[in-house]
């Protein structure tokens, strides 16, 4: 017999303890022959989740086929027509748990309608782990599976080195995967990418640690499925909130069911109603068992408004100083999912949070070659292929792009006629219109009389000297957001590199060159003007130019732009929730606003208008500054920039 | 952050109801259907919390066959009285007196598998067009693919092939005319997950899952509750009294009964969680064949 339990652990449940678990979702993807079901197997079977009768049922249908051994993959594989064909056909669910988490798997099966089925599984997954035969090594198809779960944005990706029973356990081969996959997945945007060696036969590095990898001292694969940070993938700082439905049992009472998609709430706050665009506050959040004094993403709970306003299903519920982006034009990567092709002539109903509206493709900019990632031209995307589309619907969405809200930023479509779900949708961003992309130069004020003495170096001969191009790196963000502190971190790596840096940051020059200067608009727009003006003289004196200013209107950031060339003025959003940034206040200055203290305090008394499309958009609530200056240099190395 | 962070058991709540929602939503008819067993318990549960503080706006269906314990019909009773509920009942025996089915041969048929002509004459005459029930995906292998909006066609049948990908939490309940969808906002939660909800929550359930006495005998190596003209001793069946209760409840033909001696909710989850059988190895209408799930499924069973 095949099976022999790596572990029999005692489970007792402490019926509190189950209270206190988290869950982790996850999907599993492997060629044909990797070895997932049986890792699967041994996973459920380790953890005492597989029942003697399903063992029983098992070892029955194993000995029907001839098999001379139990196997254990047969545990997992579910319908008839698969059996039949000693295949796995469709995404299937299993459940197990230990006394610290409960395990939700998507089961992708291997080959047929592979990506349809891998996207599916990992729309909802928080990690994904990949199989790699370690006799095979890295493969096109292991590729594949890491880029398709880069693009559905799954935080952890856990890659198994499995058979290594079948190499002797050789560190060297595991050492030139590990390596092969790490170099191919920098390609990618993969923020957590973790090795096991393991044999999903034997049972070794799955439940206990293997003494045959001495060199190995990673924790097991169970340990770390135990261990990941879970609601990496949740948005905690956005509140959205699609309305479901509305609850009206009596005249007193109207109520607003959902879901949350991202971000928290809490009782007072202040929210807007999208499309209407009417303000209120949030009176209660609802529930059977007590009103809540916060709810987040992914409660089901019901908000009571403190206005009466007209709200419907499909409408969103967001906080006044935190709006999703509006439009009807959307760039977005869809993955096709049904037999019929794409029909660009014809009309979709598309799917996005509780609302549904009608929805053209108006043009296909590539198809997306999973395993080469090669763009290609094409006339329309076939089952289980991927592209990037331009989609026009009838009525505005209200979204985020898919990389900052895997709630607000998805879509499905379906066939009106047949009612099939066709397509997977992901928000890139809003499709911007030529008058959006060349803004309007504004006019510039020149004194009179003077004209621009350019000085004998160019700024050519300067950059060729310094060996990096001149840019204005323009951090704008609420204050306490941590501009300054990326900034800095980042000065000091740039100048570690032997870059020119020339720092410019808002509290120090309001010290001095725009002392005179307040907080009203006018003064604020006075302030900006002054030190864009000197940001380009340094700018033209070649130097990595680095601007830190809450610089709260776009206006004023957009005219900024304008003085540089095209590609030189890279806008830097320093995102941060206003609710975290109150509770950081670093400097006090929240809270003396909130005091009244401080007039026109932006976030609180006077606005901040969020950048719609930067260049770099980071966010210190949940990245670190360690990231966030690796996200920045990386981002401009790739517009050549600078080199490492 | 720690107060973001949710239990599974919150997190699958919010799932369910989120489900449970959308149905009433996107559909015109929807109806909760009720076996009185525990999963439709806590379905019933959920459904309450999902429109607090409205009412659920639909109604309960039962399918009687007829072999129900009578505990869980007083307990049925009780529970719409309460919560002040809609009921409909409809009888798998008025479909056998009407002639759209026939009792099976044999001794102590089960009326299991008559249960889907009723179930769905029922559906086409109050024009359901979603049913919301309380499967689980962990519940049978053939389950572990269902999705939460299961597709039905005009002859109510399921195609496994047929079925549309589930992507986020966007849940597609589009559909033509004579067409319906079965939902299961219980689809993610195991066993454990459900006795664990109905302790967390206090939510009351038939003595038949506690220990109790009761006159048993053992068939097909089942322990069966006898019931005159259901679980009929045969001359070769000696029956005895023990100590049992049930994991879960269907008819009588067809549920068995474990020996235990758990009497509150906590014994019952210790017992969940050191059992070595799953709680459909004690039903006598899955034993038959490995694919008899599949089967009933593709027929219309829920
Ligand atoms: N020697 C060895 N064989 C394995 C291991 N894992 C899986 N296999 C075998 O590889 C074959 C394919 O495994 P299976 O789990 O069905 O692969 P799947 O197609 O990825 O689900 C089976 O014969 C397994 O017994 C392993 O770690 N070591």
């Amino acid at each position: 017999m095949l099976i022999e339990p790596t572990t029999n652990p005692k489970v007792t449940y402490s019926a509190d303890g189950y209270l206190a678990m988290d869950l982790l979702r996850f999907t599993t993807a492997g060629s044909v022959d990797d070895g997932k079901s049986t890792l699967i197997g041994r996973l459920l079977y380790d953890t005492k989740s597989i029942f003697e009768d399903q063992l029983e049922a098992v070892e029955r249908a194993s000995r029907q086929r001839g098999d001379v051994y139990v196997d254990l993959a047969l545990l997992t594989d579910g319908l008839r027509a698969e059996r039949e064909q000693g295949i796995t056909i469709d995404v299937a669910y299993r459940y197990f748990a230990t006394p610290k988490r409960k395990f939700i798997i998507a089961d992708t099966p291997g080959h047929i309608q592979y990506t349809r089925n891998m996207v599916t599984g990992a729309s909802t997954a928080e990690l994904a782990i990949v199989l790699i035969d370690a006799r095979k090594g890295v493969l096109t198809q292991s590729k594949r599976h890491g880029f398709l779960a880069s693009l559905l944005h799954i935080p952890h990706i856990l890659v198994a080195v499995n058979k290594m029973d079948l190499v002797d356990y050789d560190q060297a081969t595991y050492e030139r995967i590990v390596a092969e996959y790490t170099e191919f997945a920098s390609k990618l945007s993969i923020n957590d990418l973790t090795f096991i060696p393991i044999s999903a036969l034997n049972g070794d590095n799955v439940v206990n640690k293997s003494d045959r990898t001495p060199w190995y001292d990673g924790p097991t694969l169970l340990h770390h499925l135990e261990n990941v940070n879970v609601g990496a993938s949740r948005n905690l700082v956005d509140f959205r909130f699609p309305v479901q439905m509305v609850i009206r049992p009596h005249q007193d009472f109207r109520g607003f069911a959902g879901q949350i998609a991202s971000g928290s709430i809490t009782p007072g706050e202040e929210v807007i109603v999208l499309p209407s665009g009417k303000n209120s506050t949030v009176q209660a959040i609802v529930t059977a068992s007590g009103d809540l004094p916060e709810a987040a993403a992914g409660d089901s709970v019901i908000l009571t408004l403190s206005d009466e306003i007209d709200i419907s299903r499909g409408d969103m519920i967001v906080r006044k100083h935190n709006l999703p982006q509006v439009g009807n034009q959307l760039e977005c990567i869809i993955c096709w999912m049904d037999e019929e092709p794409m029909n660009l002539k014809g009309s979709y109903i598309l799917q996005h949070t509780t609302h549904q509206v009608r929805a053209f493709i108006n043009e296909i900019n590539y198809r997306i070659d999973v395993d080469t990632l090669h763009r290609e031209t094409v006339k329309t995307l076939q089952l289980n292929e991927i592209g990037r589309v331009k989609i026009t619907t009838t009525q505005s969405l209200f979204f985020d792009p898919y990389q900052l809200n895997r709630s607000t930023g998805s879509f499905i479509l379906i066939d009106p006629t047949t009612n099939a779900t066709v397509a997977a949708g992901m928000i890139r961003r809003r499709a911007r219109g030529l008058d959006e992309v060349v803004p309007q130069q504004p006019q510039r004020q020149a004194s009179s009389n003077v004209v621009w003495e350019s000085s004998q170096l160019t700024r050519g001969a300067r950059e060729r000297q310094n060996g990096h191009d001149a840019a204005v790196l323009w951090f704008t963000g609420l204050s306490g957001s941590g501009k300054s502190t990326v900034a800095r971190q980042l000065e000091k790596r740039l100048f570690d590199m032997g870059s020119h840096t020339f720092y410019l940051d808002g509290d120090n020059i309001r010290h001095g060159l725009n002392g005179d200067l307040g907080f009203s608009d006018q003064d604020r727009k006075e302030n900006i003007r002054r030190v864009a003006e000197v940001a380009r003289l340094a700018f033209e004196h070649g130097n990595l130019t680095l601007c830190t200013f809450i610089s709260p209107f776009a206006a004023d950031r957009a005219s900024t732009r304008s003085l540089l060339p095209e590609g030189r003025f890279i806008e830097i959003y320093v995102k941060c929730d206003l609710e975290v940034v109150k509770r950081r206040d670093p400097k006090g200055l929240y809270a003396k606003a909130l005091r009244g203290e401080i007039k026109e305090f932006t976030g609180i008394s006077s606005p901040y208008e969020a950048p719609v499309n930067p260049e770099i958009l980071v966010e210190t609530d949940v990245q670190s500054v360690e990231e966030i200056v690796d996200l920045i240099i990386e981002e401009l190395v790739r517009r050549g920039l600078i080199q490492l | 952050m720690s107060s973001y962070t949710r239990s599974h058991l919150k997190q699958l709540e919010s799932e369910a109801i989120f489900v449970i929602r959308e149905v009433a939503a996107q559909f015109t008819q929807p109806v909760l259907l009720f076996s009185g067993g525990k999963d439709s318990i806590v379905m019933s549960h959920l459904a309450q919390r999902a429109f607090f503080p409205g009412k659920m706006p639909f109604p309960l269906l039962h399918i009687d066959t007829g072999h129900n314990f009578p505990e869980t019909l007083a307990f049925r009773d009780k529970l719409i009285d309460k919560l002040n509920l809609e009921l409909i009942v409809r009888y798998v025996q008025d479909s056998i007196d009407q002639g759209r089915v026939v009792e099976e041969k044999g001794h102590d048929p089960s009326r299991n598998g008559l249960q889907t002509a009723t179930l769905l004459d029922a559906m086409a005459e109050f024009k359901f067009e979603a049913a919301l029930g309380g499967a689980r995906r962990d519940e049978e292998k053939a389950r572990a693919k269902e999705r939460f909006f299961s597709h039905r066609d005009a002859f109510s049948q399921w195609d496994p092939k047929n079925q549309r990908p589930e992507l986020w939490g966007l849940y597609n309940g589009r559909k033509q005319a004579q067409e319906h969808f079965r939902v299961f906002p219980l689809s993610n939660w195991t066993e454990m997950d459900i006795w664990q909800y109905i302790r967390m929550e206090e939510i009351d359930i038939p003595n038949l899952y506690f220990a109790h006495e009761r006159e048993i005998l053992i068939r097909e190596g089942m322990i069966m509750a006898t019931f005159r003209g259901i679980i009929t001793p045969l001359p070769s069946e000696k029956t005895e009294q023990r100590q049992v209760r049930f994991r879960t409840i269907g008819d009588i033909s067809c549920t068995g009964a474990v020996e235990s001696a758990a009497a509150t909710l906590d014994d019952v989850i210790q017992e969940v969680a050191s059992a070595r059988v799953t709680e459909r190895g004690g039903r006598a209408d899955d034993k038959r064949s490995e694919a008899a799930m599949e089967d009933r499924k593709k027929q219309g069973y829920f």
